[in-house]
């Protein structure tokens, strides 16, 4: 995947959704997960976009 | 119990033994110091090293016998190569050390980022050398040995420490009783458990961070090259982390991560080093016989003084503040305090700066340790996440950077650099930097350039402030030749660098007339795309601490 996002802003990125882990609590984490990953689709410009993303988050998921 | 690399049990290591010396204060002689720092680790013997340089004459108390147990700090970045080669003494370094830029980091076995540390032939040192701290210590004491100006004072033991009008008293307890020893200036070098800082009831504050490592020393031959090398939940340690270095004498460190609600005192048992070390050693796939040479504990903080500065005591290093070892920024930083402290307070007490030009080094060190706790705090985030959110998300960018590189940034070591004090009293004419559109800015250290066959742009620094002359065909016009003959300080002459190599031109932003303004220990004043020569004079000035001399 290209990187949109500046580095700088991938690191605040990166800080602030660990936080909003750590607020939301362990049994709301998935929830909260999917809900985040839901909210930044509607962001994209096409689906492409997404399918790429989940190509490469599902690659080494073990189960 | 952490086996002490000892004099007696290093596999590698001669521990010399130093004599005390009976000082004439034992004998009922009165005299006052200038300084008298407190601490012969590598910060205190490079700041009575950096005094003497500039013609200050010190008493250097430090209460073992021999140098530092262990190799402790190993990676020596290059600014601080620089310093020692200021000090005559980075040829040992260079000879002994190894010299790296590179690094890995690896999720489980697998690759997932490359550290690559800018490097190119325009430096005479490489960006990182390891080499144990019982090293660096020794060839600082011989250097420091050798110089008429270090009174070099072995086991004295500093039991305390009162501020006078017009210096300090300090109680030493020696092998032959303890004396009184009267300085007008206190360097306290004396590490994270400074007793100055102690005596003088001052604490630290900050942060203590999540996550605790065991630091161990293994002789073992291997041909691997040397670099970094950092796993993330590897099969050598699942779930934590482990970092390998190698150092001379066939001595690697491995350290590792120890995992939450482990026995801090468990893990430091012999039989379990083995054992852990063991599993790193054949994750790795080494299979040469090895032997424990050192282990120790380690945790990480961000802890500092609120001012660096208490009536006439200087703190510096350790004992100034205490930093997380990601980004190697300990030692190398506690160096560059050392540098700070002594070429001010070295022109202070020869009369060539007002005493105000002390009250910058804690603004200028304390800037730079807060810049280094920012980023440390996000090494330290990413080497032992404090949370289950940033425990998450670290494994994601790990997960995800194996197969893809838009979140490899994240996994960035961000490996010590030197400070710009570009914010420093120190620094003048901003609007003369915002000029220039390349080259290091007001403030930064200068960056070395490769001037010719083995020939470099830092051998040609002055003793005390250098001024870099940019011209094409070598010609300097009289009136700039003439204010440079004016711009020595006491007996240090300035140092006049003319520049007609273009490459240098371009890496500087220069062009012909252009102008770059250096102090001792190597940042830059002020700089000029055009020369002024009243404003050279007035810069100097000011980074003397603002007065008319």
């Amino acid at each position: 995947m290209k990187r949109q996002l500046p580095e700088s802003d991938l690191e605040r990125a990166f800080e602030l959704i660990a936080t909003a882990i750590d607020r939301v609590g362990r049994d709301h984490e998935s929830m909260f997960l999917a809900k985040l990953a839901l909210a930044l689709a509607t962001q994209l410009r096409s689906v492409d976009a997404i399918s790429a993303a989940i190509s490469s988050a599902e690659r080494d998921v073990q189960r | 119990m952490p086996r002490p690399a000892h004099r007696n049990s290093s596999l590698y290591f001669n521990y010399p033994h130093y004599d005390f010396v009976a000082p004439p204060e034992l004998a009922g002689t009165g005299l006052t110091h200038h300084v008298a720092i407190v601490g012969g680790g590598p910060v205190g013997l490079t700041a009575a090293l950096e005094l003497a340089r500039h013609g200050v004459s010190c008493v250097l108390l430090e209460e073992k016998d021999t140098v530092n147990e262990g190799s402790r700090a190993i990676c020596i970045a290059r600014h601080s190569l620089e310093i020692m080669q200021q000090l005559g003494i980075s040829d040992r370094f260079v000879r002994k050390g190894l010299g790296w830029t590179h690094g890995t980091s690896y999720y489980g076995t697998r690759p997932v980022y490359r550290l690559e540390m800018p490097h190119s032939e325009q430096e005479r040192f490489f960006p990182m050398y390891n080499l144990q701290q019982q090293y660096v210590e020794q060839f600082l004491v011989d250097a420091a040995a050798a110089n008429s100006r270090i009174d070099l004072r072995w086991q004295s033991r500093l039991a305390g420490i009162e501020i006078a009008n017009a210096g300090a008293s300090l109680t030493v307890e020696t092998p032959q009783g303890s004396y009184c020893l009267r300085a007008r200036h206190v360097i306290a070098a004396d590490g994270a458990r400074s007793a100055v800082r102690a005596q003088l009831g001052l604490r630290l504050k900050g942060d203590a961070y999540e996550g605790c490592y065991v630091i161990a020393d293994v002789r073992m031959r291997s041909d691997y090259p040397t670099e970094r090398r950092a796993f993330f939940d590897s099969p050598g340690n699942p779930g934590s982390t482990v970092l390998i270095h190698r150092q001379p004498d066939d001595i690697w460190r491995i350290d590792y991560q120890l995992a939450a609600g482990e026995s801090e005192a468990e893990a430091l048992s012999e039989a379990n080093v083995t054992r852990r070390v063991r599993a790193i050693l054949a994750m790795i796939g080494e299979q040469a016989p090895w032997e424990l040479e050192w282990w120790s504990l380690y945790k990480a903080y961000t802890l500092a003084l609120d001012d660096y500065r208490h009536g006439p005591v200087l703190f510096v290093g350790d004992a100034a503040h205490l930093v997380p070892i990601f980004g190697v920024r300990g030692l190398n930083s506690g160096l560059a305090d050392a540098m700070n402290a002594a070429w001010k307070l070295a022109y202070v007490i020869r009369g060539w700066a007002p005493a105000k030009l002390l009250a910058s080094y804690s603004s200028e060190r304390r800037g730079a340790t807060m810049e280094v706790f920012e980023l440390a705090a996000k090494s330290t985030q990413f080497m032992t996440p404090p949370t289950r959110g940033f425990t998450l998300m670290r494994d994601a960018a790990l997960a995800l950077a194996v197969h893809d590189d838009a979140t490899r940034p994240l996994i960035n070591p961000r490996q010590s650099q030197p400070y710009t004090y570009a914010a420093s009293p120190l620094t003048g004419f901003p609007a003369r930097d915002r000029e220039f559109s390349a080259g290091p800015c007001a403030g930064a250290a200068i960056v070395n350039r490769q001037l010719g066959a083995g020939r470099f742009l830092l051998d040609a620094l002055g003793r005390g402030f250098s001024g870099m002359y940019f011209s094409r065909n070598g010609d300097v016009p009289a009136q700039v030749r003439a204010l440079c003959d004016d711009l020595g300080v006491g007996d240090e002459p300035f140092a006049l660098i003319v520049i007609v190599d273009m490459a240098t031109f371009t890496a500087y932003g220069a062009d012909d007339g252009t102008f770059y303004l250096v102090r001792p220990d190597r940042h830059i004043v002020a700089r000029w795309r055009q020369i002024e020569t009243d404003e050279v004079r007035r810069a100097l000035q000011q980074s003397l601490g603002g007065t008319e001399r």
